[in-house]
């Protein structure tokens, strides 16, 4: 069983970070006590300093009500030198959902995952010592968020609103300005019967100038129509981003805080 | 088929707390107990929490109706045992076997301790029967796997006969049946003419945050519009304690569209839905028990919508 799982996760981990093994006592004891950590700390961490931190913060809900649609926020604002960050759930056939390289943005992300099963939801951020800051939970669930249908290839209306993105932005103070963007696609994991692996891999954001501020890997566990919130520094200029999926498709959208003309909304 | 299994399975997974330390001991037994409200009208206080093991899911309202042809029980518990416990509890007090069950929704906890029961007697909205021949099968999974042995031998039995809006004398009890929605597709309230007894099912809710799994909230709201205009002595909400002093609807309401406008607001300052999730919930609200994890489920089932909805279509 766990080796198979084993075999499925490391097929399935196109973004981790592969090094080579070291032993096993180098790491420190996971707080969280999972089948998993060693498998998944040798593969993503390799021979790098481990620590867990309450700096660190991962917000979840109290409950997986969609284990679907399982939303999960980073911030790691609380530490200095962040360069990425990586959300993983241990017990998902697709462990790493995102990977993000923050660049000159503020580690702060924010999207939806799917959930296997029962699993730890970790988020781990790099520092530019080395260093690898780990934080995450427990969160029951309902089996079979990477192993069903997307909705849209239920309903079969995916094609029609493939890479539809809506994006607003937001200024923070102090020159971070949040954006927000999701994007049709129905994120197929390759693991329901009969439909091909098809999901969004690289997310790209750039100033007006070209600068990239934060580049994502983006694995199959995202949830269907997946949503980001990234947190850049460019002075308030409009943001452009591109979604390239794992069939070539590029998908694009631009954004200007306080530029923003909402729908009615009736607070 | 598999997608709306696994979306039901999803959406009533209502488990709180540490998944971790969930030690499964042997389901113990229920013991539900009636308290006289109205002249022949007894309620079954459900516990006031999400479904877990612990409380063997018994956590909704359950109310007898005595009638010269036996009690009436409106809603029917969550599984085989509660089903079986809350006949005899009707047994206990009218002396009488049950002679008819009336499902208000298609919920987990009101409607799978049919199970307990002859099909013939069990009644519900057509509608609801049709949620339950959708849904059922999902939810009996779902509560497989939080409440395990609690859930022994239940089986799912459909509702067989039909109910709709308007007069039902059983047993010379004149009842005047509700058939609205908003809480899910199709939601049985009933007023019992003798005493003045408005019986809600989930369209109520009373110091318990209202549950959203299935609702839409602008017909919930019009379904309490609508219980408003009925002159009634005494209200039994689906959750929580009887309101004699005719609070629960308007806190019912209240509660709802706070929810609809904080998550409106949410998405339009760009909140994720874990954000949303953690919003102040205002000290009006304090009486409410489960708050915050209703509103984080209310998240779940609402926000894509409303972003789909409010955030702008861009180009590049």
């Amino acid at each position: 069983m766990t080796t198979r799982l084993a075999a499925m996760i490391a097929f399935a981990m196109p973004t981790a970070v592969l090094a080579a093994p070291v032993a096993a006592n180098a790491l420190p004891t996971d707080p969280l006590d999972s089948p998993m950590w060693e498998f998944h700390a040798q593969r993503l961490f390799g021979k790098a300093h481990v620590v867990f931190d309450h700096a660190v913060r991962v917000h979840i809900p109290v409950v997986a009500e969609n284990q679907r649609v399982f939303p999960v926020t980073v911030d790691a604002r609380a530490l200095p030198g962040v360069e990425r960050i990586v959300i993983f759930a241990d017990l998902n056939p697709i462990p790493v959902a995102i990977d993000y390289t923050t660049l000159t943005s503020a580690p702060f992300v924010a999207t939806r995952i799917k959930l296997d099963q029962r699993t730890p939801v970790r988020a781990a951020v790099l520092t530019h010592d080395g260093v690898w800051h780990l934080a995450g939970q427990w969160i029951d669930a309902a089996g079979g968020g990477c192993s069903a249908p997307p909705v849209s290839r239920v309903k079969g209306d995916w094609a029609d609103h493939l890479g539809e993105a809506r994006a607003a932005a937001w200024s923070e103070g102090s020159g971070q300005t949040r954006l927000r963007m999701t994007f049709r696609h129905p994120m197929d994991t390759g693991l329901v019967e009969n439909i091909a692996a098809y999901n969004i891999e690289r997310l790209t954001i750039r100033d007006t100038d070209g600068t990239v501020l934060g580049q994502m890997s983006v694995n199959g566990s995202v949830a269907e129509d997946p949503a980001f919130t990234v947190m850049v520094r460019n002075g308030g200029h409009p943001i452009a981003f591109v979604a390239a999926d794992s069939a070539g498709l590029k998908f694009t959208g631009a954004a200007t805080a306080g530029a923003l003309r909402m729908a009615s909304v009736d607070p | 088929m598999i997608l709306s299994r696994r979306a039901v399975l999803g959406s009533s997974a209502a488990l709180l707390g540490s998944a971790i330390a969930r030690a499964q001991t042997f389901a113990g037994s229920y013991q539900p107990r009636a308290e006289l409200v109205a002249d022949g009208i007894w309620l079954v206080r459900g516990v006031d929490e999400p479904i877990n093991f612990a409380n063997g899911g018994a956590i909704a309202n359950i109310a007898i109706i005595a009638t010269d042809d036996g009690p009436v029980l409106f809603d029917s518990g969550v599984s085989l045992a509660h089903g079986q416990a809350l006949a005899a509890l009707a047994f206990k007090v009218t002396g009488r076997p049950v002679t008819r069950v009336l499902i208000s929704h298609l919920h987990p906890d009101h409607a799978l301790g049919a199970a307990a029961f002859p099909a013939q007697i069990i009644h519900a909205v057509p509608a609801t029967r049709a949620d339950l021949e959708r849904d059922a099968e999902g939810f009996s999974d779902a509560m497989y796997r939080l409440l395990s042995g609690w859930m022994k031998g239940t089986a799912l039995v459909l509702p067989q006969g039909d109910l709709g809006n308007g007069p039902l004398t059983i047993g010379g009890r004149e009842l005047q049946l509700l058939a609205l929605n908003g809480h899910s597709q199709s939601d049985l309230a009933l007023l019992d003419a003798a005493t003045g007894t408005l019986i809600t099912g989930d369209l109520v809710f009373h110091n318990r945050a209202p549950a959203t799994p299935h609702a839409d909230l602008a017909h919930w709201q019009a379904a309490l519009d609508h219980l408003e205009t009925i002159p009634h002595r005494l209200l039994l909400p689906g959750h929580g304690p009887p309101d004699p002093a005719d609070e629960a609807i308007s806190q019912t309401r209240e509660w709802l569209a706070w929810v609809d406008a904080s998550l409106r607001q949410s998405v339009a300052s760009g909140l994720d839905m874990t954000e949303a999730g953690e919003v102040p919930i205002p000290a009006r609200f304090a009486a409410l028990k489960f708050a915050r994890y209703e509103l984080q489920r209310s998240v779940s089932h609402f926000f894509p919508a409303i972003e789909t909805e409010l955030l702008p279509k861009t180009a590049p």
